[in-house]
């Protein structure tokens, strides 16, 4: 009980915090599709905490990705399909919650398909019977989607780049908007348990970390603010999810246009 | 003297138009080039030495080095315009080529482009997968305005801008040394260097 309170004050806090951080007038304007600025407001801790997450990676997580990619082909193709799977559970409340129901309706067939034919998600069937691409969604995305602004960088020990509206999305999963949480942490089901909904996250980290090594690797070999650059990728990318711009955001990409006109005229 | 004024006149516009080239088609022979020298058996040195010619004709090193620096161009003087772009040309085409030289043989197909105006048009293109990698969607933003001579300003991978990362990178290490640029310029001689 008392775990759930702190945790609900917590988001509470983080909301109110994050509306007022990445306002700036904007919401009075209610501007929903204009870009709202990422403020580091944390700079010095999140950095710290960066380089302590680099420590961990390097350590721990990058070594277990590693292991993972010389799994054999379909197992990890099965985790990945999975892991995905199971966040379905996450995004259809989200498309609804984003005014897209079609959306929800498709993602709902995708979920009964995979997890019954496609054996518990670890085939994804859906994609073979030409159901149209997944696209995630979360909590963070919609209250982006609603107009909010992401407020404040932070970058959380162990899991990474977020911002405060992000973070306080992610307490809605445990809040009760996850079903796979409330299943396997609340369920009473013998064959669920707290431990695999976290091994489940894990290996969802761990498939994801497999995915991108290289691309890591080059980008921190060839960054002068390592940091710097995360922190604009991670800003981008919710950027054009919270858009559904799936090529980028050509609003974002030209808005500095008075930038080239000045270097042309030059 | 009619004759050799019209023969001139149809060279000078055979001459024109052989010169001027699609942005997509630009792009294409662009990362042909790049593939075949990064599928070449020479040492990555080797390879990262004949990519940076390859950039340094195709992309627009001037304005994209000047854009990275946000507003804080508009306070350098002459001197620290030109130190600040041999510093940047430097440090843009090893770290530009040497992104390039970890893959090797990359397959890109172009597929399509927008033409945004008369300045600048957009060419899509993939990085095939490989059993390794996952598909890679690649936009570059090209500027036309000299359509005889199309040049790279931006690169846009899976919808993340390679320009707004460097100036975003650049502000970042101006704003945690009080403004002063000479911080960027050490940083910059030091990523030539290493």
């Amino acid at each position: 009980m008392l775990k759930k309170l702190t945790i609900i004050l917590i988001s509470i806090f983080l909301l109110s915090f994050n509306a007022n951080a990445g306002s700036d007038g904007d919401l009075k304007s209610n501007k929903v599709n204009e870009t709202k600025e990422i403020k580091d407001c944390f700079e010095k801790l999140n950095r710290a905490t960066f380089a302590f997450n680099q420590g961990l990676d390097k350590a721990l997580i990058k070594p277990l990705a590693e292991g993972y990619r010389n799994l054999p082909d379909p197992i990890q193709r099965g985790t990945s399909n999975a892991v995905k799977n199971l966040s379905t559970l996450i995004t259809i409340p989200n498309n609804v919650l984003q005014g897209d129901v079609k959306t929800a309706l498709i993602n709902t067939g995708r979920l009964v398909v995979n997890t019954t034919v496609g054996l518990l998600g670890t085939i994804d069937v859906a994609n073979k019977m030409g159901f149209p691409k997944y696209v995630k969604e979360d909590y963070g995305q919609t209250l982006g989607a609603w107009g909010i602004g992401p407020g404040c960088y932070i970058v959380l020990p162990v899991l990474g780049p977020s911002t405060l509206r992000d973070t306080a999305g992610s307490f809605a999963n445990v809040m009760g908007g996850d079903p796979w949480y409330n299943a396997s942490v609340h369920g009473n089901n013998e064959f669920l348990s707290e431990g695999l909904y976290i091994t489940s996250k894990a290996l969802s980290g761990i498939d994801f970390r497999a995915d991108n090594i290289e691309s890591f690797e080059n980008l921190e070999k060839n960054s002068i603010d390592f940091y710097a650059s995360v922190r604009s990728l991670y800003a981008q990318d919710r950027e054009n999810k919270i858009k559904n711009n799936q090529r980028g955001n050509i609003e974002v990409l030209y808005k500095d246009e008075e930038d080239w006109e000045e270097i042309d005229n030059k | 003297m009619k004759k050799i004024i019209i023969i001139l006149f149809l060279y000078f516009l055979n001459l024109n138009s052989a010169y001027s080239i699609a942005p997509d088609v630009f792009v294409q022979s662009t990362v042909n080039r790049a593939s075949q020298i990064l599928s070449k058996n020479i040492s990555k040195e080797e390879k990262i030495n004949e990519l940076k010619s390859i950039a340094s004709e195709t992309v627009d090193i001037r304005g994209v080095g000047f854009y990275s620096l946000g507003s804080a161009r508009k306070v350098l003087d002459n001197n620290q315009k030109k130190e600040y772009f041999e510093l940047f040309e430097n440090y843009f085409l090893k770290s530009f080529s040497s992104r390039l030289a970890e893959y090797t043989n990359p397959k890109i197909e172009v597929y399509g482009k927008k033409i945004l105006n008369e300045n600048y048009t957009i060419v899509n293109s993939v990085l095939v997968s490989t059993s390794e990698r996952p598909e890679v969607r690649i936009d570059w933003r090209i500027y036309t305005k000299n359509p005889n001579n199309p040049l790279i300003r931006d690169l846009i991978i899976e919808g993340l801008s390679l320009a707004r990362t460097q100036k975003e990178e650049f502000a970042s290490i101006i704003n945690s040394n009080n403004g002063n640029i000479n911080a960027l310029f050490k940083v910059l001689e030091d990523f030539s260097n290493r």
